[in-house]
């Protein structure tokens, strides 16, 4: 959408902007609630472990910890009788399988019952947090109320939408603040170590959430880059400074290429460790890997001295107390998707603020007309809950000539470049302790903490046996 | 009955009062189409399930909007889905295994409830070069549609990229996707929308637990329950069309009246689904409510047929 508004040159109305910063602010807060309890959380939590806690103890532990609005022995009680039946029945579903009983699992059986009453009280959440998507977007997934010149969704610019909207989002903002934080913190409390494990180099966000019509400046998520884990040199980023190989993708050979030039001809091959091996091609940003995502956005932010950003990050380092360099890490990327969350959500109640202020005055404009060119070109960059979004395109006799974006995953996930360096994640799996290496569950912690968009293969070699064992991670 | 009561009480703990329960029950009964007598038995079916129905999905070509969708799902939400009526076997989103173990499980689960399990397939099938356009460990989406799908006791095909293909299938197709009932020779039930509502799969799943069969098709194989009428006979804003109100631009006078989408480039009038009655997430909105033009998605070949997605058909 950006991308065509910025070929067509069309500027949107404030309205326009100020609901779809409400919207992507409500992805946020729906997507990363959905990945620290749902994709992550049981690469730490073992929910078998919950069956042995002591339902007093937890409830005490919780009190001590997180200001939950549910919680008490009895409702504990209950949360592990339901497990306990789901266990007996012998149909483990989902939890079929999977590493439990683990050595590497370091939280005590209470803690363990804690996270997975949060587990499910997460499940239900997030049904209602969509919710905000469907008030201007009309459904979730997929809203559909984006149209290049605004939205759409003029008739929900009413009290009564509007009150619904804040009523959600104030459900979710209590959740993440009294309950996802907390357990952030508790969980991570244990796991300290992983605060040198799982670490990347560079880092670049696109920024997000435009507060006026000017772009970058006003980013409330500012854009940046950081080269070599130096936060006093972070500098803008520039979109004419990325590239994508294809050396090692499953892609016709070509030259590393901008996306404005890009090519997609697809080649299908085998795995070929030292050949092609990924669909991912290998973006660049000045000829070097990034790591994009949450991570990436909070030290560029952190960098920048967002005011917000820095003091929800000092907190955390000091309750944890570990040093800044600490978060460079798997749980350095597992935390700052959790303090992003807050900031971002935190700031969705000013944006909505802003949004009464301008229909009250009688501003009800959500959309600028445009004529389509016989020529164009344009990008748009954004910063979507994985990382950084970039979409080029080109527009020749008013049709897309060229169409072109470089995703999250692709960043984070993709294969060597053609001078053979590593991406971020394989780089981050490097000297990954693995205790045992049929079960990998620390290889797990790294891969998930990117919230990867893909099924990705993995492979693991075990030095005692040079054996490579094929992992998938899901 | 015992169960009922605990499952009541259950209920209220989790601040749902046995009326908006039996509200959701007759609804969703009327989704399916049943008669109002059939309330207290869809009810049942929630209350007091004889055995979890163990579930595969597999997921292929798509961007797990489908399995989004059923985690929306409120009344009965997904907890329970998963956890009391349903047993989902194989999940790779949520499943908490990965890896080899993953793959243990889904043969594991498909040696042990073998002609019983509910297939459920999310995502189009690459067909080209024997399907090297996707794979799961190491496997391809054909060959696991060949190896699974024939064991199940149904194949439910969730959203309109397994039913048809969906958008890895827009000309030119370069991978040659299709749906997995073309793919591989069969016959599915196919809940189709981008996403699909996640009412039709639960109205699908009790009429299953229910009556102990499949809901009635149409001839695209769509539950008639849901894909029964076209959006434009059951819209809020059929009357501007019949008066002759359009918008013709976004952002117009006309829009702020909520008039016809028509003109700019509805595809209500030739799209089967039933987003207008049951709408999406707990009933707050569907597209056309927000102002912006049905796109046709739970159509076969929508991204070619339907478009451009803003000018009239």
């Amino acid at each position: 959408m950006r991308a065509v508004e910025n070929a067509v040159n069309v500027t949107i109305p404030k309205n326009a902007r100020i609901i779809r910063n409400l919207l992507h602010g409500a992805q946020f807060q729906h997507d990363h609630l959905v990945h620290f309890y749902h994709l992550h959380a049981l690469d730490w939590v073992d929910i078998v472990s919950a069956l042995k806690a002591d339902p007093v103890k937890t409830a005490a532990l919780s009190d001590n910890l997180s200001n939950a609005s549910v919680g008490g022995a009895v409702y504990f009680k209950a949360v592990q009788q339901r497990l306990q039946t789901f266990v007996d029945s012998g149909q483990l579903g989902p939890f079929s399988n999977a590493y439990w009983g683990h050595p590497e699992y370091k939280l005590p059986p209470e803690a363990n019952l804690m996270a997975s009453a949060h587990y499910i009280e997460a499940l239900k959440l997030q049904a209602r947090t969509a919710r905000l998507h469907a008030i201007f977007g009309g459904k979730n997934p997929h809203p559909q109320s984006l149209v290049v010149g605004g939205i759409t969704s003029v008739n929900d610019l009413s009290p009564e939408r509007i009150a619904e909207f804040l009523y959600l989002w104030k459900e979710t903002q209590e959740f993440i603040k009294n309950v996802y934080i907390p357990d952030l913190l508790a969980v991570a409390s244990f796991y300290k170590d992983w605060g040198a494990i799982g670490g990347t180099t560079n880092f670049m966000a696109w920024g997000e959430f435009p507060l006026t019509e000017k772009e970058p400046d006003s980013l409330f998520m500012p854009r940046g880059v950081i080269m070599k884990r130096d936060m006093a040199g972070v500098a803008m980023s520039q979109q004419e400074k990325v590239t994508e190989h294809v050396t090692h993708a499953w892609y016709e050979e070509g030259k590393a290429r901008h996306p404005f030039e890009g090519e997609t001809k697809p080649k299908h091959g085998d795995y070929q460790p030292g050949g092609k091996y990924s669909w991912f091609k290998a973006p660049r940003y000045d000829g070097v890997s990034c790591e994009v995502g949450p991570l990436a956005r909070v030290l560029v932010a952190y960098a920048k001295g967002h005011a917000g950003i820095k003091a929800l990050v000092d907190g955390t380092l000091k309750k944890l107390d570990i040093p800044v360099t600490a978060l460079f890490s798997t749980l350095g990327r597992t935390a700052a998707r959790g303090l992003e969350t807050v900031a971002i959500g935190d700031a969705m109640e000013g944006w909505l603020n802003e949004l009464i202020e301008n229909v009250k005055n009688g501003d009800t404009k959500t959309y600028q007309s445009w004529t389509m060119p016989d020529k164009g070109m344009g990008y748009g960059l954004n910063d979507v809950p994985r990382g950084s979004l970039g979409h080029w395109i080109q527009i020749e006799n008013k049709k897309i000539k060229n169409y072109q974006y470089v995703v999250p995953s692709t960043w984070n996930f993709g294969p060597r470049c053609e001078k053979g360096f590593r991406g971020p994640v394989e780089e981050a799996l490097i000297g990954t302790p693995i205790a045992d290496p049929k079960r990998p569950i620390e290889v797990l912690r790294t891969v998930h903490s990117f919230d990867p968009c893909v099924a990705c293969g993995v492979h693991i070699i075990d030095p005692a046996s040079n054996e490579v064992y094929k992992i998938r991670v899901t | 009955m015992e169960n009922e009561k605990a499952f009541f009480d259950k209920l209220e703990q989790k601040g749902v009062s046995r009326r908006d329960f039996m509200k959701y029950c007759t609804f969703l009964t009327a989704t399916m189409g049943l008669s109002s007598s059939f309330v207290p038995k869809v009810a049942e079916v929630f209350a007091a399930p004889k055995e979890r129905p163990p579930v595969i999905w597999l997921h292929f070509g798509e961007c797990t909007g489908c399995s989004e969708a059923l985690l929306r799902s409120q009344y009965p939400y997904v907890d329970d889905l998963l956890l009391e009526l349903l047993s989902m076997e194989y999940h790779e989103t949520i499943m908490a295994a990965a890896g080899d173990q993953a793959e243990e499980q889904l043969h594991n689960a498909v040696k042990k409830y073998g002609g019983k399990f509910i297939c459920i397939v999310e995502g189009a099938v690459a067909t080209k070069f024997d399907g090297a356009y996707g794979k799961v460990g190491g496997k391809t989406f054909l060959q696991i549609a060949k190896d699974i799908c024939p064991k199940a006791a149904a194949v439910i095909a969730m959203g309109t990229c397994a039913a048809y293909g969906g958008i890895q299938a827009a000309a030119p197709n370069p991978g040659g996707y299709v749906g997995v009932g073309e793919a591989i020779g069969i016959k599915t039930l196919n809940i189709t929308g981008c996403p699909p509502n996640p009412l039709n799969f639960v109205g699908t799943i009790v009429n299953y637990l229910l009556l102990g069969k499949l809901p009635a098709l149409d001839s695209l194989g769509r539950p008639l329950f849901a894909f029964g009428k076209t959006i434009h006979d059951q819209c809020q804003r059929r009357s501007h069309f019949e008066n002759n109100e359009f918008v013709l631009e976004f952002g117009s006078k006309e829009a702020e009246m909520g008039y016809c989408l028509y003109k700019v480039g509805c595809k209500g009038p030739d799209t089967y689904n039933n987003c207008p009655t049951a709408k999406f997430n707990d009933g707050t909105s569907w597209p056309v409510q927000a102002g912006h033009p049905c796109i046709g998605c739970s159509e076969p070949a929508f991204w070619d047929k339907m478009t451009p997605f803003y000018e009239p058909s």
